[in-house]
């Protein structure tokens, strides 16, 4: 019987800090065992536990994109035991990983349609699996027009900066960059919060364009309305929710809103779905 | 189906007998009351005692369970690389299990055995586990089973079913490991089937007339899970709560647990621990946000859960058996019939 609560043995490969404040780090693991790489074949959206043996397992969304092979990444934002363990272990050293866990965005619902990404704070770790694996060469003639729309704090809180400045070079995506505020008298993007820059810059839904959601809850919760506002139903806004989670697997009983899991029905619902469920997230 | 009788006088010969192959739970007193645990060689199972003051379920999930460990010394090559502690295969049997708590391991099997993950830990344990049930002669005050699906003579989840006959238990074997544990006892007396069954059918409609449960579920399911969680009640049935936990522990259907890490010397084992969604530490995000950070959202969620979500999600009914301990274990009083029935009869003014 294949024990869901066994992570698989990695090494870290890589560290590197992700913000000017350090608070959060992009770790690289490789597989110890290569073909536990096979086995944990993910879809973008989905996350999965980080296990350091003796401190403990925290869930967090897979940052690396299923096109990227040999390796796996994952953001960490420290704030609690195991993310403070984990910043400040070094390269080398040995941990685990479980997974990959719960659904994903739904990618086969959103081929030949227009994907507007919002994003905002760290929350956009698994927003960066997405628009990667959309910009892939062979995935990008799946969708049509890609947007984003990704704040931070500050500049210097903006994650995976040098992609976000070489996709704002494409022309096959629309990238809106936003801080909530800048003393930088050179900063060229946008200045506010993410449901304004949403309300303002994201193209108007028809029936073939999807938005996808994924940031704090309060971010979350006043970028609905800049939707509504624009035209997207309740089935075009999907969405990637948090709650405590800790077996990952829909045993352990945290993480429900509702009759679903967070962490096995979810974290990916539509908004259609989260409107018949109690507003417990 | 077998019926077998077993002389009192045989039942402890038979019992140790057993021993060679099983190892043997039953109902025991101690300090703490009446619980089901493990026998000591020179134990037997207390088949007349009332309800145990816990259920049965720390025998498939116990309250604190290793289930993985690595060694932490980098001497050594598989360091920091988790393994899984062996599962007990062992072959065990539960003696005296009242009927309501048979069902209750169907109920929770939904959970630690799906068509997605299987809990290796529970699903070994239940397979090597033997259910011998005792029915209810004399139902308890807050015993409600008749009302939520199973009832004091149910034979869901029952490997076999004795019925205390005075001298002698008569017993229905209802599995081919009932069969094997009673062979393994030396149980091989044979009753006659057609009077056996009209003999359990008496005793099951005497026991069930002493029910007096007024608890109804059957309008439960057209409700819909917002109008349920919108009602008005929640204020009123968490008012008196103290978030102790204790409906959750004596809960023969709550799996709820918490997985913590610890270390001795070079040594890391994972643990699993019950765990209770009467605690607001349960749902506490890293962030310091908490979405049950207040007791009546939890109060509300343990009902909710038992009685509407579980309904919804599995279509299998409650997921209460009737047992009644939380009721008489409540310091408060806080009442689950009354809740079940509040939320039956809610009418949204919608």
């Amino acid at each position: 019987m294949e024990n869901p609560y066994l992570p698989y043995p990695v090494r870290i490969d890589d560290i590197e800090v992700a913000t000017e404040d350090k608070s959060l780090k992009t770790f690289t693991f490789v597989f110890v065992n290569p073909e536990d790489e096979e086995k944990f074949a993910y879809k973008a959206g989905q996350f999965a536990e980080l296990s350091i043996p003796g401190v403990g397992e925290i869930p967090i969304g897979i940052a690396s994109s299923p096109v990227e092979k040999g390796f796996v990444k994952f953001t960490v934002f420290r704030t609690g035991v195991v993310t403070t363990h984990l910043h400040n272990m070094k390269k080398g050293d040995l941990m685990g990983i479980r997974g990959p866990l719960g659904n994903w965005y739904p990618w086969d619902k959103l081929e030949n349609k227009n994907v507007v990404i919002i994003g905002g704070g760290f929350a956009f770790t698994t927003l960066r699996s997405s628009i990667v694996y959309m910009l892939d060469p062979a995935n990008r003639k799946k969708f049509k027009n890609i947007d984003v729309v990704y704040g931070a704090r500050s500049p210097g809180m903006l994650l995976y900066r040098e992609e976000l400045f070489d996709w704002e070079k494409r022309d096959d995506i629309n990238m809106h960059i936003t801080v909530d505020g800048t003393d930088d008298p050179d900063w060229k993007y946008h200045t506010g919060f993410v449901p304004q820059v949403v309300e303002d810059n994201a193209p108007v839904a028809d029936e073939d364009t999807y938005a996808i959601v994924c940031g704090p809850p309060i971010m979350i919760k006043f970028t609905q309305p800049a939707l509504t506002k624009l035209g997207y139903q309740p089935h075009q806004i999907i969405m990637s929710l948090e709650n405590r989670m800790k077996c990952g697997i829909g045993m352990c009983g945290r993480c429900n809103i509702g009759k679903e899991l967070v962490c096995k029905d979810g974290p990916v619902f539509t908004l259609e779905e989260i409107n018949q469920t109690p507003k417990e997230y | 189906m077998n019926f077998i009788t077993i002389d009192k006088k045989d039942w402890a010969p038979g019992v140790d007998q057993s021993r060679n192959t099983y190892r043997v739970y039953g109902p025991v007193e101690d300090e703490n009351g009446c619980q089901i645990k493990p026998l000591a060689p020179d134990m037997q199972p207390k088949m007349d005692a009332p309800v145990t003051v816990m259920s049965a379920k720390s025998v498939l999930f116990p309250q604190t369970e290793k289930i993985l460990t690595a060694t932490l010394d980098e001497s050594k090559e598989d360091h920091h690389v988790m393994k899984p502690v062996e599962t007990d295969d062992m072959p065990r049997v539960v003696l005296g299990i009242r009927p309501y708590d048979a069902k209750a391991v169907h109920l929770v099997k939904l959970n630690f055995d799906n068509p997605d993950y299987k809990d290796p830990y529970w699903c070994a344990a239940y397979d090597a586990t033997t259910f011998v049930g005792l029915g209810v002669t004399r139902p308890g005050p807050c015993d409600f089973s008749t009302a939520v699906g199973s009832g004091p003579f149910s034979e869901e989840g029952l490997d076999v079913l004795m019925a205390d006959m005075d001298d002698k238990y008569l017993a229905k074997i209802l599995t081919e490991k009932g069969e094997k544990w009673a062979a393994a006892c030396g149980f091989d007396t044979a009753a006659d089937p057609k009077e056996s069954q009209v003999l359990f059918d008496v005793l099951r409609k005497e026991a069930e007339k002493q029910i007096q449960a007024d608890v109804a579920t059957d309008k439960l399911a057209q409700k819909t899970i917002l109008d349920l969680y919108d009602a008005p009640f929640w204020d009123e049935v968490a008012f008196s709560c103290i978030n102790c936990g204790t409906c959750t522990y004596v809960c023969p259907t709550c799996w709820c647990f918490d997985i913590q890490d610890e270390t001795r010397h070079n040594t890391a084992v994972r643990f699993r621990n019950w765990d209770t969604c009467m605690s607001s530490l349960f749902t506490h995000h890293a962030s310091g946000h908490n979405p049950r950070g207040t007791k009546v959202q939890r109060v509300r969620q343990r009902f909710m859960h038992k009685l509407k979500y579980f309904l919804d999600k599995y279509d299998q009914g409650i997921m209460c058996v009737g047992c009644g301990r939380c009721v008489a274990s409540c310091p408060v009083n806080i009442d689950i019939r009354e809740v079940c029935n509040r939320m039956n009869d809610y009418e949204t003014t919608k």
